[in-house]
């Protein structure tokens, strides 16, 4: 192994990290702020995905196709709320994860009513294809790196959202005291939706950054729901820095997990049981580290009690 | 005279309805969620053979396995025991199709397989009854491990998902690739992000890569191999590369070589016929499955021209026989009811605004699987 692979592999863990922070912020938030479990999270991320990849099909500008992942799952946040997430805040979470598995499965049909059966097309932008050379030597996709400072900004931007602003004041206001701030006449419930479609938003920014160098096809969302689950536990539910810590942690734990236990293995068992055993303790790592994490602060590393 | 003629002609009428029972099959296959591609291929593919034959004595009943076993199961269990199926069919993938074949054949059902081959299948658990007309799981990854040796590839990377079919993909390989390895990695089945391990195939010193990444992992291996700037030769089977992922993959799929037991451009008048009707009726090209799907249903037709359903032993005599005129060519079974058949190497090309294959070399002829000597029956 050399030092250019390890490096390699840190970027790689780093830029699935921030991918997961993309996803976990709004799943932290509605949990956090409305006490909302929302398993169609993930239907959310498929919606960018494929809305960046009609249109992208349509007019070919990856920016455009971007645009309009962020609005279609917007849309889409704000229009379940308003109809059905809305009645659900009342309700214990077993009606909650009811509810919203049920909405996973009509956005997958209706999504395979859309756009039929085989996955779609969504590929890079001509500007970003292709490797560039990092200083060391190291040759590295440009779309990757630029998925990185991306999720960077993003999470700028979001710190500045909740710390900075009115918004972010009463959403954490929100967290701490629900009927305290309505009483204060803020109108909680337009509050609610707009901090669901923004977290349906980032979903589907996700979705739509993810589709390009993935399969946009129904069912995506799913695996990457559970990542982001563990995220948030990890991290601490409610908190945005939490979540934040927790994806990139995960992201790397998983990444170098897959890169070196293997080869630790390997070091004094027979190479394909090492191989065998190494990759089946990696997919298991996240969940060790989660369940280290809960035994050491069961609230998560910034969750408050 | 005339009361004795229609006593005749009614009698005659009864005798030829009898022998000429009609045929009821149950397809359980997967129609929604991530793997609904397939299973609709297939049967479309098989629909389209039913409609051809026009035939009035042959039904079939369609039900969505929704890619799981114990649905699948279920559904076995009511098409058996309600639905009084004679044939069952269209299961897409070998974990359901162990959960349901082995009953289904033991209860005197036959079953034809469009899809899986789980080598248990193929070996120990074979049984008289169950028919695969595809392939065995290995076949397709042992011709690309032949297609890596003929084309003189000394060091492969190898990789594929850590769960059965994938053991069995490396283990194929394997079987037929005389070179080294230069590494080989089991991946997290759904995984979606190849970033590490394309990472070390980078780094790995290789000259080639073979790789099983059946769907969407496939398509997002290969996006991300062609974003990465490595440019080692890529082998694999036809499940990645198939019509219906190929449009998704798009430029990065462009070139690769992978292994297939049928094309569209296989020269003979049946592959012509299903090509130009399956475009004609679904407005698509075929897959592969879809090929397979078709072949399962003249297959069947075939065996209903010669022998009556309700006389098991003539009725899987004339299945043996597989007398109909395969898409693929030549087709017969081996011993264990498993296909011996040609594999060629197809390279993907465009045509048009399609990606789709071309045949460029024969990887293995009238190949046999590897597990028909454990098969006691």
């Amino acid at each position: 192994m050399t030092p250019l692979l390890f490096i390699e592999q840190l970027l790689n863990g780093l830029q699935f990290g921030v991918m997961l922070f993309l996803m976990s912020a709004g799943l932290t938030l509605v949990f956090g702020v409305m006490g909302l479990i929302n398993l169609a999270h993930g239907s959310l991320y498929m919606i960018g995905a494929f809305a960046a990849a009609a249109v992208a099909a349509a007019t070919g500008s990856f920016i455009l196709a971007l645009m309009a992942s962020l609005a279609a799952a917007a849309l889409a946040g704000a229009l379940i709320e308003l109809t059905i997430i809305r009645r659900l805040y009342d309700r214990d979470h077993l009606d909650q994860v009811l509810a919203t598995f049920a909405l996973i499965l009509i956005f997958s049909e209706g999504t395979r009513w859309l756009f039929g059966s085989f996955p779609l097309f969504l590929d890079v932008p001509a500007a970003l294809a292709g490797p560039v050379t990092l200083p060391g030597g190291i040759e590295y996709p440009t779309y990757r790196l630029t998925i990185i400072v991306i999720g960077f900004l993003v999470a700028a931007g979001m710190f500045a959202l909740i710390n900075r602003t009115r918004i972010g004041i009463r959403i954490r206001a929100g967290e701490a005291d629900r009927e305290m701030i309505a009483a204060l006449g803020v109108d909680i419930a337009k509050l609610y939706t707009f901090v669901f479609a923004l977290g349906a938003a980032l979903a589907g920014f996700a979705g739509a950054l993810v589709g390009a160098i993935q399969s946009v096809q129904v069912g995506m969302g799913e695996p990457v729901l559970i990542l982001a689950f563990v995220v948030i536990v990890i991290g601490g539910i409610g908190s945005i820095k939490g979540a934040f810590v927790g994806a990139l942690l995960v992201g790397l734990t998983d990444t170098m997990g897959r890169f070196l236990l293997p080869q630790v293995f390997a070091l004094f068992m027979e190479p394909s049981a090492a191989v065998s055993i190494g990759s089946a303790l990696a997919s298991m790592l996240i969940y060790i580290l989660m369940a280290g994490v809960l035994v050491m602060r069961p609230r998560g590393l910034y969750g408050v009690s | 005279m005339n009361l004795r003629n229609a006593a005749l002609a009614a009698s005659m009428a009864l005798i030829a309805a009898t022998a000429q029972a009609d045929v009821k099959v149950g397809m359980i296959t997967t129609l929604s969620g991530g793997g609904a591609g397939l299973g609709i291929d297939v049967r479309d593919g098989f629909m389209l053979a039913v409609k051809q034959a026009g035939r009035d004595d042959l039904e079939v009943v369609i039900e969505d396995d929704q890619r799981k076993p114990d649905v699948a199961v279920q559904l076995a269990d009511k098409m058996i025991q309600s639905e009084k199926v004679d044939v069952l069919t269209g299961i897409i993938w070998s974990n359901l199709a162990m959960a349901v074949v082995p009953a289904a054949t033991a209860q005197g059902k036959f079953y034809l397989s469009p899809n899986a081959g789980p080598s248990p299948l193929a070996g120990k658990g074979c049984h008289p009854n169950y028919f695969n007309v595809a392939w065995q799981n290995d076949n397709l990854h042992e011709a690309a491990g032949a297609y890596a040796t003929d084309s003189g590839f000394k060091n492969s990377f190898v990789l594929a998902p850590n769960y059965p079919a994938g053991k069995d993909a490396l283990t194929g390989y394997k079987r037929f690739f005389k070179g080294e390895l230069a590494g080989e990695l089991y991946t997290k089945l759904g995984q979606t992000d190849y970033a590490a391990e394309i990472a070390q195939i980078r780094a790995s010193g290789a000259d080639s890569v073979f790789f099983f990444l059946p769907g969407g992992m496939g398509i997002s291996f290969l996006k991300q191999y062609a974003a990465s700037g490595v440019d080692l030769p890529l082998v694999g089977p036809a499940f990645s590369f198939d019509q219906g992922v190929l449009q998704a993959v798009g430029d990065a799929a462009m070139g690769v070589k992978n292994t297939s037991q049928w094309n569209k451009d296989i020269d003979n008048a049946a592959n012509a016929a299903f090509v130009e009707s399956f475009q004609a009726e679904y407005g698509r090209l075929p897959s592969l499955y879809a090929s397979q799907g078709f072949d399962t249903a003249n297959l069947l037709i075939s065996a209903m021209d010669k022998a009556d359903v309700a006389d098991a032993d003539a009725f899987r005599a004339a299945l043996k026989a597989a007398e109909f005129d395969s898409v693929r060519g030549d087709f017969s079974f081996g011993d264990n009811h498993h296909p011996i058949q040609t594999i060629y190497v197809r390279e993907v090309i465009k045509e048009g605004d399609v990606f789709t294959n071309k045949i460029i070399a024969t990887g293995l002829s009238d190949h046999v699987d590897a597990y028909g000597a454990e098969c006691k029956m």
